[in-house]
């Protein structure tokens, strides 16, 4: 079956990453058959309306996915599709309470007019009450209209899908963990929403073990602790991890959300001389022993006098994600490192080798990096003997200072 | 910090990472609190491959909780002894150390702890 997964419109290049990691951490196959980064609306196939409710419960870029019954260019492609491929799911929804509502992207409609598409539905032979909340079933219509549509005077929307509402994401949790009500934050905390997706391509998760070398007010463990997992922390200045010593420490946060269980450890620490336990790179056999987290996850104070034009001049245009995956080990069994022209790129190869020494096999490493100096030179993304990349993530829409890259621990 | 960070940490001196000695540090005049914690049998299955069952040992009895097993339970003896998981869960989970220092057996430099923070900057002729 078809679904259809309306996005957020907003950090467009994270919202598949973000999917397709859930999927992975849900175990759900997932077959995307349409999607555009311009267009918040994405089919995807599933094998279950229970795979399809899972898949998205805890995406953040995911507004609501919903059983796609017929999508088409006008109504009337709608309407017979609808026809075609649906009458034997109608009688199920005879006499259930429902709402019947039109979702317009970029558009809008006057009441009159949606009744009438409402009312076009009538053939469904829905008998059961109207209720527009706590409805037992609701119904979208989904416009998606052109950018400007309203002030160009088009009439239509480009495409319309139509389905049944199975389950939202979870668009409330940047809410809760918003900044602005946050008890201690600098000026570098991650954004709430941009940390959870992160915490997300990261596969942070109960029993997992979670470690942001870079750790500042704890953006970051916070989200993955949200999300169930055990987080290690550190800082090269350990009064960002102290705060005031009073109501205003990283410790207050987590207990400000209840997460105090999702607190394991935050020690003071430059990566550069860690004290974390490691292990020689060599394939291990069991993929586990001695290497002891499921993701490193940073977004590194990359230095101004680097001259990194995104860090200077917030240019959005550049910032990058990436993502990396675990290896296998055994195949490239020679690290060369690569050449060094900037001492930031010094930095990434220690955040890389890093990860290839603790990460547990396909664990991630999800990081933020510039992409460009001042001269605009491009900077390529970091590679690693036992790493492989999952993504590189171009997010055009970001507006803070940095970017982000996302690896995995080959196995 | 947590107890299980200790089993995750070892000395910051780049001549220590050789030496046997460096690890576990040692905590010294250590001042424990604990946390009520939820017992996740699952995350202290997760836990047990990461974890150096020896230096385990060596911490839990400086640190005078009861001497663990020679040999870490396999998952499923660990899942099987209500016991084991209640004691490991109140030593790894739920004991934080708050103030003290970590020693190194190596070289003997201490590692402050303060506010359940340890130190591991190193003075500039350790570096
Ligand atoms: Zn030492």
């Amino acid at each position: 079956m078809d679904y259809l997964i309306r996005f957020s419109q907003s950090h467009e290049t994270f919202r598949l990453p973000e999917i397709e990691a859930l999927a992975l951490l849900e175990g759900v196959d997932l077959k995307v058959i349409s999607y555009s980064l311009d267009s918040p609306f994405c089919i995807v196939r599933l094998p279950s309306e229970d795979a399809a409710r899972r898949l998205i419960r805890r995406s953040i870029l995911t507004m609501s996915i919903h059983e796609l019954w017929a999508h088409g260019p006008d109504l009337t492609a709608v309407h017979s599709a609808v026809k075609r491929d649906t009458g034997h799911l109608w009688p199920r929804y005879r006499t259930c309470s429902f709402k019947f509502s039109i979702d317009s992207y970029q558009g809008s409609r006057g009441s009159d007019a949606k009744v009438r598409i409402i009312e076009s539905f009538s053939y469904l032979g829905f008998e059961g009450p109207i209720v527009m909340r706590g409805a037992d079933e609701e119904f979208v219509l989904f416009e998606d209209w052109p950018f400007n549509a309203s002030r160009l005077g088009i009439p239509e929307p480009n495409y319309f899908y139509f389905g049944r509402f199975l389950g939202g994401g979870a668009r409330d949790l940047p809410k809760k963990l918003d900044l602005k009500k946050r008890r201690y934050i600098s000026t570098t905390s991650m954004d709430a929403e941009l940390a959870l997706v992160t915490a997300n391509l990261a596969l942070a998760g109960p029993g997992k073990l979670v470690y942001d070398p870079f750790v500042g007010t704890g953006s970051f463990p916070i989200a993955c602790a949200q999300f169930g997992a055990l987080t290690f922390g550190s800082d090269i200045d350990g009064r960002s991890i102290r705060g005031d010593s009073k109501k205003r420490t990283l410790r207050a946060n987590f207990e400000q959300y209840g997460l105090l269980a999702g607190l394991g450890g935050m020690f003071t620490a430059d990566l550069t001389n860690s004290p974390v336990r490691r292990t020689a790179l060599r394939y291990d056999g069991d993929g586990v022993t001695g290497r002891i987290f499921d993701a490193v996850v940073c977004d590194p104070p990359y230095g101004v006098r680097e001259g990194l034009k995104v860090l200077g001049v917030r240019d959005p245009e550049k910032s990058l994600g990436v993502e990396l995956r675990g290896k296998e080990m055994y195949k490239n069994p020679d690290f060369i490192p690569p050449k060094k022209p900037f001492s930031f790129l010094a930095m990434l190869d220690t955040i890389l080798q890093f990860s290839a020494q603790t990460l547990v096999d396909n664990g991630r490493l999800s990081f933020w990096m510039p992409t460009a100096n001042d001269e605009d030179q491009e900077i390529p993304v970091p590679t690693h003997p036992y790493l492989e990349i999952v993504s590189g993530l171009d997010d055009s829409s970001h507006t803070a200072a940095s970017p982000t890259p996302k690896w995995t621990r080959r196995p | 910090m947590k107890v299980l960070t200790l089993n995750f940490l070892t000395c910051a001196v780049k001549s220590c990472k050789t030496s046997v000695d460096s690890f576990p540090l040692h905590p010294k005049d250590a001042e424990l609190v604990s946390d009520d914690v939820e017992l996740n049998p699952q995350l202290l299955v997760n836990l047990l491959p990461r974890i150096d069952w020896n230096a385990l040992r060596t911490t839990a009895t400086e640190l005078g909780f009861p001497t663990l097993p020679e040999q870490p339970p396999t998952p499923e003896e660990l899942q099987a002894d209500e016991k084991m998981l209640q004691d490991l869960h109140k030593l790894l989970m739920e004991t934080q150390i708050s103030e003290g220092k970590l020693v190194c057996g190596a070289c003997g430099h201490e590692y402050a702890v303060r506010e359940g923070i340890a130190n591991f900057l190193l003075p500039s002729h350790l570096v």
